[in-house]
């Protein structure tokens, strides 16, 4: 059916990789370069009463320091968010107050990074510290108050209650809970609690910026958003848009992390005042202690049901830490709504609250899952336990319950992204053959069968045996918000010029666009030439979040393609004297309907177009807003081994069935899929943030921190069942998020059915294992 | 100061530093294939060679391995010349974002050097210092048992 898309064609940029070649920030160095080192508060909460920088200045080679003092204090959100931003703004470049430790203090420009090192242990900071909040559940209404009076403030119209250290309130209604709920006969209603998380992409994040030839500033920088970055460092560093050029050059890896705007404005604001080319490259230790991370998370999940499994009504609550400030703290808690809740449509009475706080800990951003990670721990429990208590197969009753094409859910309407939400009906979905197919290539009923707590397998054995399962929904896009936009010419040999504000993380996304505009003017991948992520040279992207690449640039690749194929299906008509209703494309030339002899090829065409008759460039663009932002759908099985003497939950096999529509390219979408979910697994199973009593993170290491290797993970299956989305390009969905959501309920729900007891309390680690298998039930 | 260094094959003259890492001194050299993921000996992204053997760079001092022939990721193969290691990265989609791989390419390759025909487990304790947080290891582990097979296929022809 297709010939360029969904098919397994090899990364465009996998050869320059692989060798070395292709450039990353780091990668990036200019005469005259400055080195900039930044100063991290080391208490989590404290004002700075003065900052005397003078013995500094005397330093050699110390050519610029940054602080309050010199500083326009100015309030933004750090968030690459669309604009009007959705988070609050809370947050200054170099302010008085420290809110976390790891909070900006000062940063050095010196000739060389020893000196800036050097230079900032000469700066002269009195500090007087205050108390901190360091636990979620004292935030609201406590007397110390995060943001007291630095104006902070929303930029949209939103509930924010600093004075309570409330940054971001989400309430959504469907039907009436409470009476449903106190009228159900059965009931369950449990606390969940997720921890923080650290993106650990292996590049980390960096900055750096020169002058070009005409004083404008060039910064190249580790981004998801170069368009956001270009926006906020604009107004940060108070330099017009017009001045700014941002360019992300190969980026080692993002996950949200890199969705943030951090560095950049520092760098800026370096180059622009002493016309000097700046860098900035953080530490390992900067990145956990300094950047975003995941938000910890509390919620309480409330279910009123009946002897048959038939739920009357669920409500689900969240609490999450945003820590010092408050980016992203709406959307991530509303997304925990908005990416669960419309699963079991059947459900007539949906309630979701949620509130983010401020507290005087790392703070909270963008994160693969963004929220969903987070509210499927507890949901994807709660549903196991209706069944297990109902005595019903849970594969089944996902099947009976789940939303289906043509079907909707109130809550899409309901939970937006700092507004209302926009309703939609499911069109693609392969939930029920993901279900399917899941339980075969896992053999679910065999274990399940077989495991269980009272099992004779597990039997007074100290390795107990259990399979769990979850289904997950994610989404593609913000609807109705995020814009993406593609800009294609026409070469005289027939090549492209593939210009895109997307964003390449290292997903893949140049070449998936590549096989989208391939298929579209059936010319071969080779013959584009793709360029992306260039605020002068690309046109307009919103940037990669919110799983919206494939789905969105996708289709703003799909619509510029089809304007290139008209003009070239025009000036083909006009070689071969035909009209254009007696001619098609095919193989990189037009020919005739009638006689396929008749042919001109894309070079021909080209050349005719840009040298004989009635020239013109054969160029076009075009944008793409998405009216919806249809789910992909994941089913994963999990298979483990506890080992009851030790608490060493061992993953024994993943199965991972999913419906991200038409995979463009079936190999790198497996690499989403994969990489997700070893991230979601070493999440579960023990990635966790440790602090000091007061505040500061003690492993801010990989090797403190614990990331799985090559040698800790299970064999994993991935299957991609293919549904056809229409709103997409070839009936793409989204798929890098979904499967980071899997492990932690798959597991959850495994280890119930090899012990009879409940994992409510993420990471699973041997010690709190041991702690659950322990309690007396 | 300046002082040779034998790399990827040739004598080159670099500057540093006398208490420079290896890492150091090659990114400074403009040796940019060499990533730097932690600058402490735990992501593996740095990555080299020293006598075929797979260390970490930053927790090598230069001056210490002067006489010792260093090899990167560019002194197995290139974007014109790839290794079949670099060729069957690509192939099987071990390459993501791209900031791991010539640190894991070059780990495989001084394993397969040495076990041209490794097990799956052989495979994972010879990447088992090499972190990458985008592949899940998966295509990885693929890449380097394609690259077994078809040094495998190598040796078998010219034979």
């Amino acid at each position: 059916m297709f010939k360029y898309v969904n098919q397994p064609i090899e990364k465009i940029d996998g050869m320059a990789l692989v060798t070395g070649e292709e450039k990353y920030t780091d990668d990036f160095a200019y005469e005259n370069m400055l080195y900039v080192s930044v100063l991290h508060s080391g208490y989590a909460h404290a004002k700075i009463v003065d900052i005397d920088d003078s013995e500094a200045r005397k330093l050699h080679g110390v050519v610029e320091i940054l602080h309050y003092k010199n500083v326009e204090q100015k309030l933004y959100t750090t968030a690459g968010q669309g604009y009007p931003e959705p988070s609050p703004y809370d947050t200054m470049l170099f302010g008085q107050t420290m809110r976390f430790v790891g909070d900006n203090v000062c940063a050095v420009a010196a000739e060389s990074k020893a000196i800036a090192d050097e230079a900032l242990k000469k700066i002269k900071i009195t500090y007087k510290v205050l108390k901190p909040i360091l636990n979620l559940e004292k935030s609201e209404g406590s007397s110390i108050i995060i943001h007291k009076d630095d104006g902070a403030f929303p930029k949209i119209p939103v509930y924010y209650d600093a004075k309570n250290n409330i940054a971001s309130k989400v309430e959504a209604n469907v039907g009436d809970f409470d009476t449903a709920f106190k009228n159900s006969s059965r009931k369950i209603e449990h606390d969940f609690y997720c921890s923080y998380g650290a993106h650990c992409a292996i590049e980390p994040h960096g900055a750096v910026a020169h002058l070009d030839t005409r004083g404008r500033l060039v910064i190249i920088s580790t981004t998801q958003v170069p368009f956001h970055v270009r926006r906020i460092v604009s107004f940060v560093a108070d330099i017009p848009v017009s001045k700014i050029r941002v360019i992300k050059p190969r980026l080692g890896g993002g996950f949200g992390g890199k969705q943030e705007v951090l560095l950049e404005p520092i760098v800026a604001l370096m180059t622009w005042r002493t016309k000097r080319p700046a860098k900035l490259i953080y530490s390992r230790r900067e990145v956990f202690k300094s950047t975003r991370c995941r938000h910890e998370y509390k919620t309480k999940l409330a279910v009123g049901y009946e002897p048959n499994g038939t739920i009357n009504a669920l409500h689900l609550d969240a609490l999450e830490n945003a820590g010092g400030y408050g980016s992203h703290a709406l959307t991530v808690l509303a997304n925990a709504g908005s990416k669960t809740l419309p699963l079991l449509n059947k459900i007539p009475n949906l309630r979701f609250t949620g509130k983010g706080v401020y507290t005087n800990l790392p703070c909270g951003g963008a994160y693969r899952g963004y929220g969903a990670t987070e509210s499927y721990l507890g949901y994807g429990q709660v549903i196991d336990m209706v069944c297990e208590d109902c005595n019903l197969d849970v594969v089944e009753y996902y099947k009976k319950w789940s939303i289906k094409s043509g079907e909707t859910s109130a809550i899409f309407q309901a939970l937006g992204e700092g507004k209302e939400g926009v309703a939609m009906n499911i069109g693609s979905t392969s939930l029920h053959e993901c279900l399917d197919e899941g339980a075969k290539l896992s053999h679910w009923y065999e274990k399940k069968k077989l495991y269980g707590a009272h099992s004779e397998f597990n039997k007074g054995k100290r390795l107990k045996r259990g399979i769990g399962m979850v289904a997950l929904m994610q989404g593609s896009a913000i609807p109705e918000i995020d814009m993406a936009s593609a800009y294609i010419k026409m070469n005289d040999d027939a090549s492209f010029n593939l210009n895109v504000g997307a964003t390449d993380l290292g997903t893949g996304s140049d070449t998936v666009l590549a096989q989208i505009a391939s298929e579209v003017l059936d010319a071969p991948i080779e013959n584009f030439i793709v360029y992306s992520s260039d605020t002068d040279f690309t046109p307009f992207d919103t940037g990669a979040y919110a799983s919206s690449t494939t789905y969105l640039s996708g289709q703003a690749v799909k619509k510029c393609a089809e304007k290139i194929k008209e003009q070239i299906l025009k000036v083909g008509a006009e070689i071969l004297a035909l009209s254009v209703d007696e001619v098609t494309i095919e193989d990189a030339r037009v020919i005739s309907k009638v006689n396929s002899k008749d042919e001109a090829t894309f070079a021909e065409i080209c050349q005719y177009a840009l040298y004989q008759k009635n020239q013109f460039q054969i160029q076009a663009s075009a944008s793409h807003v998405s009216p919806k932002s249809p789910p992909p759908f994941a089913v994963h099985f999990i298979e483990i081994e506890v080992d009851t003497f030790t608490g060493i939950i061992k993953v024994l096999n993943y199965v991972a069935t999913v419906d991200c529509g038409t995979p463009i390219n079936p190999i790198t979408a497996e690499g989403q899929v994969e990489g997700a979910i070893v991230n979601g697994l070493s999440y579960a199973l023990f990635e966790n943030y440790y602090f000091s009593p007061h505040g500061k993170m003690l492993n801010d290491t990989f090797g403190k921190y614990g990331v799985y290797t090559a040698y800790d993970i299970p064999p994993i299956t991935v299957e991609l069942i293919k549904s056809y989305e229409e709103s997409g390009p070839f009936g793409a969905k989204s798929i890098s998020e979904i499967n980071i959501n899997g492990a932690l309920p798959g597991i959850a729900n495994a280890f119930y059915n090899a012990t009879g007891k409940r994992l409510f309390n993420g990471p699973f680690t041997p010690e709190s294992v041991l702690k659950v298998l322990n309690e007396k039930s | 100061m300046k002082k040779n260094f034998h790399i990827n094959g040739s004598v080159k003259e670099l500057e540093l530093s006398p208490n420079d890492t290896l890492l150091q001194t090659l990114r400074n050299n403009n040796f940019t294939e060499v990533k730097c993921g932690c600058n402490e000996g735990e992501c593996g992204a740095c990555t080299v060679l020293l006598e075929n053997k797979a260390v970490n760079s930053c927790q090598v001092l230069s001056m210490s391995v002067q006489e010792k022939e260093i090899t990167t990721v560019k002194g197995i193969g290139t974007l014109y010349q790839p290794h079949l290691v670099q060729t069957s990265f690509v192939e099987a989609g071990g390459d993501q974002c791209g900031f791991c791989s010539p640190g894991m390419a070059l780990a495989a390759y001084s394993l397969l050097q040495e076990n041209p025909n490794p097990s799956r487990d052989e495979i994972l304790v010879a990447l088992d210092g090499n972190l990458c947080r985008c592949t899940g290891y998966v295509k990885i582990i693929d890449a380097v048992e394609l690259a077994a097979r078809k040094i495998a296929a190598e040796i078998k022809e010219t034979e």
